[in-house]
Protein backbone atom coordinates (compact mmCIF):
# COMPACT_ATOMS: atom_id res chain seq x y z
CA UNK A 1 0.00 0.00 0.00
CA UNK A 2 0.95 3.63 -0.39
CA UNK A 3 1.29 5.93 2.61
CA UNK A 4 1.28 9.70 2.26
CA UNK A 5 -0.17 13.06 3.22
CA UNK A 6 -3.66 13.71 1.88
CA UNK A 7 -3.39 16.75 -0.35
CA UNK A 8 -6.82 16.79 -1.94
CA UNK A 9 -9.81 14.74 -2.97
CA UNK A 10 -12.35 15.38 -5.72
CA UNK A 11 -15.88 14.36 -6.57
CA UNK A 12 -14.71 11.06 -8.04
CA UNK A 13 -12.81 10.35 -4.83
CA UNK A 14 -9.57 10.66 -6.81
CA UNK A 15 -6.84 11.19 -4.24
CA UNK A 16 -3.73 13.33 -4.38
CA UNK A 17 -1.05 12.31 -1.93
CA UNK A 18 2.17 14.13 -1.23
CA UNK A 19 5.42 12.84 0.18
CA UNK A 20 4.55 9.21 -0.29
CA UNK A 21 6.25 6.07 0.92
CA UNK A 22 5.52 2.46 0.03
CA UNK A 23 4.96 0.14 2.98
CA UNK A 24 7.17 -2.57 1.43
CA UNK A 25 9.72 -0.86 -0.85
CA UNK A 26 11.86 -3.95 -1.31
CA UNK A 27 9.04 -5.90 -2.79
CA UNK A 28 7.63 -2.90 -4.68
CA UNK A 29 10.45 -0.62 -5.83
CA UNK A 30 8.32 0.79 -8.64
CA UNK A 31 7.60 4.07 -6.85
CA UNK A 32 11.07 4.78 -5.47
CA UNK A 33 11.49 8.04 -7.39
CA UNK A 34 7.94 9.26 -6.82
CA UNK A 35 7.20 11.82 -4.10
CA UNK A 36 3.71 12.97 -5.06
CA UNK A 37 1.02 10.97 -6.75
CA UNK A 38 -2.51 11.00 -8.02
CA UNK A 39 -4.66 7.92 -7.46
CA UNK A 40 -7.76 7.36 -9.55
CA UNK A 41 -10.76 6.89 -7.31
CA UNK A 42 -12.01 3.83 -9.20
CA UNK A 43 -9.01 1.74 -8.16
CA UNK A 44 -9.06 2.48 -4.45
CA UNK A 45 -10.17 -0.43 -2.32
CA UNK A 46 -9.56 0.99 1.17
CA UNK A 47 -8.33 4.24 2.64
CA UNK A 48 -6.99 3.76 6.16
CA UNK A 49 -7.22 6.85 8.31
CA UNK A 50 -5.73 6.86 11.82
CA UNK A 51 -8.87 7.35 13.94
CA UNK A 52 -7.36 9.83 16.36
CA UNK A 53 -6.27 12.15 13.56
CA UNK A 54 -9.79 12.78 12.34
CA UNK A 55 -12.19 15.30 13.86
CA UNK A 56 -15.44 13.41 13.22
CA UNK A 57 -17.71 16.33 14.11
CA UNK A 58 -15.95 18.60 11.62
CA UNK A 59 -16.01 15.85 9.03
CA UNK A 60 -19.72 15.22 9.49
CA UNK A 61 -20.53 18.92 9.18
CA UNK A 62 -18.36 19.33 6.08
CA UNK A 63 -19.86 16.24 4.46
CA UNK A 64 -23.38 17.45 5.22
CA UNK A 65 -22.62 20.82 3.61
CA UNK A 66 -21.11 19.13 0.54
CA UNK A 67 -24.20 16.94 0.17
CA UNK A 68 -26.46 20.01 0.32
CA UNK A 69 -24.31 21.78 -2.27
CA UNK A 70 -24.43 18.78 -4.55
CA UNK A 71 -28.20 18.67 -4.38
CA UNK A 72 -28.54 22.35 -5.40
CA UNK B 1 -8.40 17.85 -23.32
CA UNK B 2 -6.47 19.99 -20.88
CA UNK B 3 -2.79 20.44 -21.71
CA UNK B 4 0.20 21.14 -19.52
CA UNK B 5 3.05 23.55 -20.21
CA UNK B 6 4.50 23.37 -16.71
CA UNK B 7 3.63 21.09 -13.78
CA UNK B 8 4.31 17.32 -13.68
CA UNK B 9 6.77 16.76 -16.53
CA UNK B 10 7.96 13.20 -16.16
CA UNK B 11 5.39 10.90 -14.63
CA UNK B 12 5.10 7.23 -13.82
CA UNK B 13 1.72 5.75 -14.71
CA UNK B 14 0.62 2.49 -13.13
CA UNK B 15 -2.08 0.88 -15.25
CA UNK B 16 -4.87 -1.33 -13.98
CA UNK B 17 -3.19 -4.41 -15.44
CA UNK B 18 -0.10 -3.75 -13.33
CA UNK B 19 2.20 -2.18 -15.90
CA UNK B 20 4.41 0.82 -15.28
CA UNK B 21 4.80 3.40 -18.02
CA UNK B 22 7.10 6.39 -17.66
CA UNK B 23 6.73 9.44 -19.89
CA UNK B 24 6.18 13.18 -20.21
CA UNK B 25 2.60 14.11 -19.39
CA UNK B 26 1.39 16.36 -22.18
CA UNK B 27 -2.32 16.43 -21.47
CA UNK B 28 -5.26 14.90 -19.67
CA UNK B 29 -9.02 15.28 -19.27
CA UNK B 30 -11.89 14.68 -16.82
CA UNK B 31 -11.85 10.92 -17.29
CA UNK B 32 -8.06 10.81 -16.87
CA UNK B 33 -7.33 9.93 -20.49
CA UNK B 34 -3.62 10.78 -20.78
CA UNK B 35 -1.24 11.94 -23.46
CA UNK B 36 2.26 10.67 -22.73
CA UNK B 37 5.24 11.65 -24.84
CA UNK B 38 8.64 9.91 -24.96
CA UNK B 39 7.12 7.04 -23.05
CA UNK B 40 8.65 3.71 -22.20
CA UNK B 41 7.43 0.77 -20.21
CA UNK B 42 9.49 -0.46 -17.29
CA UNK B 43 9.19 -4.22 -17.06
CA UNK B 44 10.14 -5.57 -13.66
CA UNK B 45 11.22 -9.14 -13.21
CA UNK B 46 12.44 -11.16 -10.25
CA UNK B 47 15.14 -12.81 -12.34
CA UNK B 48 16.64 -9.98 -14.37
CA UNK B 49 17.02 -6.21 -14.11
CA UNK B 50 14.44 -3.69 -15.28
CA UNK B 51 13.77 -3.77 -19.00
CA UNK B 52 12.72 -0.52 -20.69
CA UNK B 53 10.58 -0.82 -23.80
CA UNK B 54 10.42 2.40 -25.84
CA UNK B 55 6.86 3.39 -26.81
CA UNK B 56 6.99 7.00 -28.07
CA UNK B 57 3.80 9.09 -28.11
CA UNK B 58 0.89 7.35 -26.40
CA UNK B 59 -2.72 8.03 -25.52
CA UNK B 60 -3.76 6.04 -22.47
CA UNK B 61 -7.49 5.70 -21.85
CA UNK B 62 -8.51 6.82 -18.37
CA UNK B 63 -10.29 3.54 -17.53
CA UNK B 64 -6.93 1.81 -17.46
CA UNK B 65 -5.12 4.32 -15.25
CA UNK B 66 -4.62 3.40 -11.60
CA UNK B 67 -1.91 5.72 -10.28
CA UNK B 68 0.01 8.68 -11.66
CA UNK B 69 3.21 9.51 -9.83
CA UNK B 70 5.35 12.59 -10.19
CA UNK B 71 8.88 11.41 -10.84
CA UNK B 72 11.67 13.23 -9.07
CA UNK B 73 14.32 13.42 -11.82
CA UNK B 74 17.21 13.43 -9.35
CA UNK B 75 16.11 10.34 -7.49
CA UNK B 76 15.21 8.57 -10.69
CA UNK B 77 18.58 9.10 -12.40
CA UNK B 78 20.23 7.78 -9.26
CA UNK B 79 18.34 4.49 -9.56
CA UNK B 80 20.32 1.53 -10.80
CA UNK B 81 17.60 -0.11 -12.84
CA UNK B 82 19.85 -2.97 -13.89
CA UNK B 83 20.03 -4.17 -10.31
CA UNK B 84 16.42 -3.89 -9.29
CA UNK B 85 14.65 -7.18 -8.91
CA UNK B 86 10.93 -7.20 -8.25
CA UNK B 87 7.86 -9.22 -8.99
CA UNK B 88 5.64 -7.64 -11.64
CA UNK B 89 2.65 -5.82 -10.16
CA UNK B 90 -0.69 -7.56 -10.03
CA UNK B 91 -3.67 -6.15 -11.87
CA UNK B 92 -6.34 -4.27 -9.95
CA UNK B 93 -9.07 -6.20 -8.14
CA UNK B 94 -7.59 -9.65 -7.67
Amino acid sequence: SICGTLHSVDQYLNIKLTDISVTDPEKYPHMLSVKNCFIRGSVVRYVQLPADEVDTQLLQDAARKEALQQKQ
Amino acid sequence: MLSLTQLPGTVAVITSDGRMIVGTLKGFDQTINLILDESHERVFSSSQGVEQVVLGLYIVRGDNVAVIGEIDEETDSALDLGNIRAEPLNSVAH
